[in-house]
């Protein structure tokens, strides 16, 4: 065989045939999963391997950018924000819009295949590559210094008055006006207090979760002197999502570890 | 009468004094920024700056006037080229000065009276609690007339020609708290608009033919202007002049001008802004002369004009009024004058200068009697002032000979001029002219009787007094100035103006001519029938109730307003309603159904949103696959 | 290797993100379908910035990735407010505009 016969297999294809199936399927996760959370981390996911694709056509500083502000900044900022506000039941596979999935496909694949047969077979001719582009200015990083600074510079700077307006509407947007004044100390004792008197709520502090032998996370609920379970002592949203252990069966744990324990305890006291 | 184009001699560029030329218009320019752009802190030194400002302009006039006697005649007009204004295509419009014999002696009598009747005015505005705003007024007014006065072409001239119909209209209506001063305000500026249309016509059509608007490419290329284009030409310049000189049929706006503050009549509704029609057609000489036509609508118009002025003037017992319609007879002498060509031009302006001054010195006396009787204008609550208004009398008296044409004094020589030019041209309008020059004198006689002498027949509680000095000093030196103009001028004034405006009168005599004789002796019919008419009797203190019609059409402006309302208010007012109902039923019902039909079709389209966001993104996304669609498609085919 | 490879996951990328944000009404994860479909446009413009031999592309790139940035923190910023407000962040909630 002559080398011409050898199929060329550059990095940058073995880098795109692993990435490239992954990223799919990232996506599929974003799309497909229910629970928010699980689609952010797929979306993490594709974002990383699409660095690794920048890495491979040759441009070390969008792969550093795609992962510092992308992945790094853009998308914990959404799990941030999910975090806040996101955390209530996954997604009902209910669709409540009529005739909003099949329409929704046929359109998807119409867009599909009329972006592939456009694009399809339109470039042709080998990648020229950016080597020479990357050394000409003695790096790739320099390179995208010189367009930045040099051609771009007046879209540059519009790019700076743009994220000032975008921090500056963030925050408007995300602040709140307290509409009455802060209650001190004592507006909040008098409030316990008031409380107590008319419903008869607890006017001390929660109860702190359960600790048990095995478990002492704020899941575990505590115990109550008589046994039975002690409901403020966990979050109302970790008991609504049912993230909460058993009680019982932990006592059923402790009891028993407790009761061999005494036996033994006994034995040795007998035997004296 | 013979039409020949005349040579005048062309300006040559400014050098030295001339230079300074526009502080005339910028000193004025500035005084009237200053009064109304300042405003409250030049309250109290408003009417100083006001009058110091005309002033000083007047010195600037007199110094080149005096430059000008010092040079020969065919350098004497000068013209000061300041800056291009804009260029059109081929054409290019400069902005420039042309100090020649006829603007000069323009701005000398603009600033001269124009200074006098200032200084008037801080005594008989001394009481307005606005007095800073009309002096601001006042000089814009100046300023305006002089840049009509001094522009080297038409369309800088009618930017004066603009500004001098907004200051008239502030100023008549200056008592806007008056319903009737605002309608007096309106009603000049809506007739001035008239005038103002055949202006910019004939300035259009100027530029069409000759691709020029500047004085020096009219005249020189006038020769060879189509005589229908020079008609045409010449009566779109007349109406101009009609409108504002209140010549007839534009005429009616001017007696009701009286509203406004009396040294305003004195100053723009006689001396100086109204004359602007008589320096038009002076101007615009080359143009007259290719139409004989165009120059006899003049003619006709001034001959109308004087004798229906004069016959207004008769009627009237409101002094202001009787003082308007002299003013629009002695305006109509200017015009038959400036319409019979070369030989009349100089006398024209001669009358005009004459006139301003001793028609200036009248109003002015006019409002220190009035200042005297408490504003009251009714020649009827007048009598026997001459005992209580000594100087007011002297300085009026002076100026009411000059009117009547009395020798020496000034309105005898210039008015006798024009007369016997008239009976040069044509027997008729000369006897005309004549009849004119008699009624003068019985409406003039009519306003002395009234006035000054006969029995008192004020009320009890009016007690007249004499003026100020401030007001008295400018009434004295209008008088002089009516008793000299004359003779000081006569005979120098044609050779002046000659190389100007090509004008070759007739030798003026210094003695009566037969022609003079007989003006003498109809003048001295008039002035004995009005003295056998109103000074033997008793005047009752109320119009008595006439029924002769002269009086009555004298009483009512000759129904002036009458045909305006017949020929133009009302058709008008019966088109605009009928527009309007037309508006309201066919063009609003169009809309109105259209409307109602979208409203319809966009209920029904408003189904459509869901308020989802995501409907509205598939739609997108179908719409994106669509658009792919087509391109595919059109690049398929 | 030829550009169409990456012309084609692009593409794939994309419409996945499309069905996302017609499909989900997780306004955050309709979001992150957004920032999804932004980077298949961004994978174009870096294929074809080798493909040329230029930077343009990649500067393009760059571009795109500071005003996503903007986007995001204004648009998270809007979702936490109807969040305050309406208690929900399904995106079927805010239809106050409709009829």
């Amino acid at each position: 065989m002559t080398p011409a016969m050898l199929p060329l297999i550059t990095g940058a294809e073995v880098t795109f045939w692993i990435c490239a199936p992954l990223m799919v399927l990232g996506a599929l996760g974003l799309v497909l999963f229910r629970k928010a959370v699980y689609s952010a981390l797929s979306m993490a996911f594709v974002m990383v391997n699409l660095a690794f694709l920048y890495a491979a056509m040759e441009g070390p500083f969008l792969f550093a950018v795609q992962v510092i502000v992308y992945t790094g900044a853009i998308m914990m900022l959404f799990l941030f924000v999910l975090m806040l506000v996101g955390v209530d039941a996954p997604d009902s596979v209910v669709e409540t819009i009529k005739g909003q999935r099949l329409m929704a496909a046929v359109a998807a694949i119409g867009l599909l295949a009329l972006i592939v047969l456009g694009v399809g077979g339109a470039v042709t001719g080998v990648a020229t590559g950016l080597a020479q582009a990357n050394a000409a200015d003695g790096g790739n990083v320099q390179g995208i210094a010189g367009l930045i600074f040099g051609r771009y510079v007046f879209a540059f700077e519009l790019t700076s008055a743009l994220l000032i307006t975008a921090a500056v509407g963030a925050m408007v947007l995300a602040h709140a006006t307290r509409v009455k004044a802060k209650a001190g100390q004592r507006e909040l004792a008098d409030q316990r207090m008031k409380a107590y008197a008319t419903t008869g709520a607890h006017p001390g502090t929660l109860p702190s979760s359960g600790i048990f032998a095995r478990h002492n996370s704020i899941a575990t609920p505590a115990l109550l002197p008589d046994g039975s379970i002690a409901q403020a002592s966990v979050s109302s949203t970790l008991a609504e999502r049912g993230a909460t252990v058993d009680a019982h069966e932990l006592n059923q744990i402790t009891g028993g570890t407790f009761a061999a324990v005494t036996a033994i305890r006994d034995a040795e006291e007998d035997e004296e | 009468m013979p039409m020949i184009p005349l040579e005048t001699v062309a300006p040559v560029a400014a050098t030295g004094l001339f230079s300074f030329a526009w502080l005339m218009i910028a000193l004025p320019a500035t005084g009237a920024l200053l009064l109304l752009l300042v405003g409250k802190p030049l309250e109290r030194i408003g009417h100083l700056i006001g009058s110091a400002t005309v002033l000083g302009s007047f010195g600037v006039a007199l110094v080149l006037f005096v430059q000008q006697l010092g040079l020969p005649a065919e350098a004497r007009a000068i013209s000061l080229p300041l800056y291009q204004w804009f260029t059109a295509g081929n054409w290019s419009i400069n902005i420039g000065l042309l100090v020649d014999q006829m603007s000069i002696l323009f701005a000398l009598l603009i600033t001269g009276v124009g200074g006098l009747i200032h200084i008037y005015s801080i005594g008989y505005m001394a009481h307005d609690e606005r007095r800073r705003r009309f002096f601001g007024y006042l000089n814009l007014f100046v300023a305006a007339m002089l840049i009509l006065v001094l522009a080297d072409n038409y369309l800088v001239l009618f930017v004066g020609w603009e500004g001098v119909g907004l200051a008239s209209y502030l100023l008549i209506g200056f008592w806007q708290h008056k319903p009737s001063a605002a309608a007096a305000a309106k009603k000049a500026f809506v007739m001035n608009r008239v005038g103002d249309l055949g202006m910019t016509m004939a300035i259009f059509a100027m530029l069409a033919m000759f691709g020029s608007s500047a004085f020096v490419d009219v005249n020189q290329h006038a020769e060879h202007l189509d005589p229908l284009w020079a008609t045409i030409i010449g009566c779109l310049l007349l109406l101009g002049a009609c409108g504002k000189s209140a010549q007839v049929p534009l005429q009616a706006w001017l007696l009701d001008a009286m509203e406004g503050p009396t040294p305003v009549s004195a100053l723009i509704h006689a001396a100086t802004m109204v004359t602007a029609g008589v320096y038009l057609v002076v101007r615009s000489h080359a143009i007259f002369a290719m139409s004989e036509t165009a120059s006899l609508a003049v003619v006709i118009v001034g001959t109308v004009t004087l004798l229906v002025g004069a016959w207004i003037g008769t009627s009237k017992d409101d002094i202001k009024k009787v003082l308007a319609g002299s003013t629009m007879s002695q305006i109509g002498y200017m015009m038959l004058a400036a319409g019979i060509g070369p030989d009349g031009y100089a006398f024209a302006i001669f009358h005009l200068l004459t006139h301003g001054a001793f028609k200036a010195n009248m109003f002015l006396g006019a409002g220190s009697v009035m200042h005297g009787m408490n504003d009251d204008v009714n020649m009827r609550h007048y009598g026997n002032l001459a005992r209580y208004l000594p100087i007011t009398f002297i300085t009026f008296g002076l100026g009411y000979l000059a009117i009547i044409g009395v020798p020496p004094l000034s309105g005898y020589f210039s008015k006798d001029h024009i007369i016997e030019a008239a009976f040069h041209a044509s027997p008729v309008i000369g006897s005309l002219a004549l009849i004119g020059a008699g009624v003068t004198a019985f409406y003039m006689t009519r306003l002395m009787l009234m006035t000054f002498l006969g029995a008192k027949r004020w009320p009890k509680s009016v007690h007249p007094h004499e003026s100020p000095r401030v007001m008295t000093i400018p009434l004295m030196i209008l008088a002089g100035l009516s008793v000299v103009a004359g003779l000081a001028m006569n005979g120098w004034i044609q050779e002046w103006l000659e190389p100007a405006i090509g004008s070759h009168p007739h030798e003026v005599e210094w003695l009566p001519t037969p022609v003079g004789m007989l003006t003498m002796l109809v003048v001295a019919l008039g002035v004995a029938a009005s003295w056998f008419v109103f000074g033997r009797s008793d005047i009752p203190a109320t119009a008595p109730v006439s029924r002769n019609p002269i009086i009555i059409a004298g009483r009512n402006d000759l129904f002036g307003d009458a045909v305006n309302q017949a020929l133009v208010v009302g058709p008008v007012g019966h088109l605009a309603r009928g527009v309007v109902l037309a508006d309201d039923k066919a063009i609003d019902g169009a809309v109105g159904t259209l409307v109602a039909t979208l409203g319809g079709l966009s209920k029904q389209g408003r189904r459509t949103q869901t308020g989802f966001v995501r409907s509205y993104a598939l739609t997108m996304v179908a719409g994106a696959a669509v658009v792919g669609l087509l391109l595919l498609l059109g690049q398929m085919a | 290797m030829n550009v169409d490879n990456y012309l084609y996951l692009a593409v794939i990328l994309f419409v996945i993100g499309a069905i996302g944000v017609m499909l989900r009404r997780n306004a955050l994860v309709a979001f992150m379908s957004v920032e999804l479909m932004l980077n298949a446009a961004n994978l174009v413009m870096v294929a074809f910035s080798q493909q040329y031999g230029n930077l343009h592309g990649q500067v393009g790139t760059f571009f795109v990735m500071v005003v996503a940035a903007a986007e995001v923190v204004v648009g998270l910023a809007i979702i936490v407010t109807i969040y305050r407000t309406r208690r929900s962040t399904s995106v079927d909630d805010a239809n106050l505009l409709k009829l």
